[in-house]
């Protein structure tokens, strides 16, 4: 891994790895597809379990894309390494995007089995709360001009946000306790029906090479940029 | 005098001497002119004012949210004098002194955190049972209240304080502090909130207070080390 | 006690430009250093490195004492460092008294060096302001108070004679010449010379 903090190296080791990815990604997408679609409707939701199989892995690799956020951020902070701060900056859109996805088909799934586009439950509003750590981070970061101490600042943040979730997510989890008591029907609490694991493992894996694709993708874009950048400065020295 | 000044052992001697002069210094910026705390107090009342002219006055309406609301509002008045907390040190230079002195930014940031839940927890603090009263919390809970605002309110103050150090040599500050640290401020409006409603429950609220002093012992460990680390980027 | 400052291989970029690079230089007890050269070069940038408040891109910044023994930075900077920029720190709504007192009780500070640094800047008629209400030049004379008022080895001044006029230039390069009296060390960022012997370091033509 510390072999790839080389930038050079970096880019040279994920040239050909990023197209197999985003290759992997589009064949794990239309596979998963056409299974969510073959496996039989649930006898209680109906046709709208088909939901859960684009909701749940957007909303585990939105926890995931904030892990990897976290962790870069802790080697930008730590190292000071300009790489890291790439990969950071560039995890925070997808993830953000993985969770505002994940809101979205929850709210499509709880109007027909809640009769309501929004209920106050714990896995919603952690999302939710998750959401609004990657606005945080996200707006801290686009507001500081200088783009070193935004790097900075932001992996900071990014590190209190990694401690601070899981406390955040204890937090709401306490509080659901005390307002009402899950009555509701929760995805997985359960039990997932085996017919359908194969659908929901294919989704899961194929977000994740659609996340690994988009981050390394952004992270080498960001990479180009900066060499653009620092090219442009000197040539304004120079001239 | 030749040697004879820089011989002399400086004062204050280390520790406490300095501590109380930079809380001194930070009570007085953050009381005199403007007056930032009556600013985050009357800003509290004109929330609660507003809540029952947008939600109707009906007390069955507001008796059950009065707690959740005065929480809330005191999570938004906290937010008020945070951008200048360490802003005004920076547009001086004034924390190139504080760099420079005998005690470290992380104990500046602490002090600086503690001198912002003297000068803005306290008072609204003071202020937050009168809101709760009148909202139509039983009377016999606001003491509860003043206390889970005095507690929530230090949680408050070291996020806070990170957030706007963190904010530091941002455009539109005080909007990014808001944004930065609200979803922060969750933990201790649940557990405040939520002790005030087990206590109207007639359930224990031994949990839910032990549960907001851990956080915010949790914060005032966290919210130095993050804070002095973000003040020194924004001043190299 | 600092009684020599050592930079050994710094270098110093501000953003993507690299100002100054594998700078060495030793400085003494009793010697002023003269930064000079155009705006910038770096000048302040150094001053706030060797201050501890800019992070070099690498090389270091060392204090040592009478015997050569290295100093712990961080020690040797919270108690025996002086910087005094552009910017002084002190707040407009307070008054000079209770801002004089607050830098040289924060800095550490001794009642004679106090009493000193009044006379010697004329500041008793300005202590009952506020600081907003002094000119450029007064304020200026206020901020050096601390210099004065709390005896630090090192000063690390940027441009400090800037908004003074003949008459307190005079009486701060009488300062100046005391603390080197007294074995003080002065770093300075200078646009016109200053009225003692100095050592020089054009960082115009490092790079």
């Amino acid at each position: 891994m510390f072999g790839l903090s080389n930038p050079q190296r970096f880019m040279a080791f994920t040239g050909p790895l990023t197209p197999v990815l985003w290759g992997l990604a589009a064949l794990l997408l239309g596979v998963g597809a056409w299974l969510s679609f073959s496996v039989p409707a649930d006898y209680q939701q109906g046709d709208t379990v088909r939901i859960m199989f684009v909701h749940v892995p957007a909303a585990v690799w939105g926890l995931g894309a904030y892990a990897a956020l976290g962790v870069s951020s802790f080697f930008a902070l730590v190292f000071r390494h300009a790489l890291a701060d790439a990969a950071a900056r560039a995890a925070a859109l997808p993830g953000a995007a993985f969770t505002a996805l994940a809101l979205f088909t929850g709210s499509l799934w709880g109007q027909p089995m809640w009769g309501t586009w929004w209920v106050w439950d714990a896995r919603l509003t952690s999302v939710l709360v998750l959401f609004l750590f990657y606005l945080g981070y996200m707006a801290l970061r686009a507001s500081i001009d200088d783009e070193q101490k935004a790097g900075r600042a932001a992996a900071v943040l990014g590190l209190v946000g990694l401690i601070n979730l899981p406390i955040v997510k204890f937090s709401v989890d306490w509080w659901n306790t005390l307002h009402q008591p899950a009555s509701f029907l929760t995805p997985g609490s359960s039990g997932l029906d085996p017919v359908y694991l194969a659908p929901f493992l294919t989704m899961l894996a194929a977000y994740g090479a659609l996340f690994a694709a988009l981050w390394l993708t952004a992270i080498r874009t960001e990479i180009r940029r900066r060499r653009v950048m620092t090219l442009r400065a000197r040539q304004a020295q120079e001239a | 005098m030749s040697r004879r000044d820089l011989d002399q052992e400086p004062r204050p001697p280390g520790l406490r001497g300095a501590t109380r002069v930079l809380l001194e210094r930070e009570l007085d910026l953050a009381w005199g002119g403007g007056g930032g705390p009556l600013l985050a107090c009357g800003f509290f009342a004109c929330l609660t004012a507003i809540l029952p002219l947008a939600a109707g006055g009906d007390p069955r309406t507001l008796g059950p949210v009065a707690g959740g609301v005065a929480w809330l509002a005191l999570a938004l008045a906290s937010l008020l004098s945070l951008e200048r907390l360490f802003e005004r040190d920076m547009e001086d230079g004034g924390l190139d002194l504080l760099a420079l002195g005998h005690l470290s930014l992380e104990q500046v940031v602490l002090i600086k955190a503690l001198a912002q839940w003297v000068a803005v927890g306290l008072p609204l603090a003071l202020t937050a049972p009168v809101a709760a009263l009148a909202l139509g919390l039983p009377a016999s809970l606001t003491p509860l209240v003043a206390l889970t605002a005095l507690i929530g309110g230090a949680g408050f103050a070291f996020t806070g304080a990170l957030g706007a150090a963190l904010a530091l040599g941002a455009k539109r500050g005080g909007l990014l502090i808001a944004v930065v640290v609200l979803p922060l401020f969750i933990p201790p409006v649940v557990f405040g909130a939520g002790a005030l409603e087990r206590a109207g429950s007639d359930q224990p609220v031994g949990p839910a207070l032990a549960l907001l002093c851990a956080y915010v012992l949790f914060a005032a460990v966290i919210a130095p080390f993050a804070g002095a680390a973000a003040v020194r980027n924004a001043q190299g | 006690m600092i009684h020599t400052l050592t930079l050994s291989d710094l270098t110093v970029s501000r953003g993507e430009r690299r100002l100054f690079h594998d700078l060495d230089l030793t400085l003494r007890a009793g010697e002023v250093l003269a930064l000079t050269g155009a705006n910038g070069a770096g000048k302040t940038s150094l001053l706030r490195a060797i201050a501890g408040l800019l992070r070099p891109d690498a090389g270091t910044v060392g204090f040592q004492d009478g015997d050569g023994n290295p100093l712990d930075e961080r020690q040797a900077r919270g108690r025996e460092v002086h910087f005094l920029g552009h910017l002084d720190g002190l707040k407009g709504g307070r008054t000079a008294r209770e801002e004089l007192g607050f830098q040289c009780d924060w800095l550490g500070h001794t009642q004679y060096g106090l009493d000193h640094a009044v006379e010697a800047f004329g500041l008793k008629p300005l202590l009952d302001l506020e600081v907003r209400r002094l000119s450029a030049g007064q304020r200026r004379r206020l901020a050096m108070g601390r210099l004065v008022g709390s005896p630090r080895a090192l000063w690390l001044l940027d441009e400090p004679m800037a908004p003074l006029d003949a008459r307190w230039r005079e009486a701060f390069a009488e300062q100046m010449q005391r603390h080197l009296d007294a074995d003080g060390l002065i770093v300075a960022a200078v646009h016109d010379p200053l009225p003692l012997p100095t050592r020089t370091l054009d960082l115009g033509a490092l790079t």
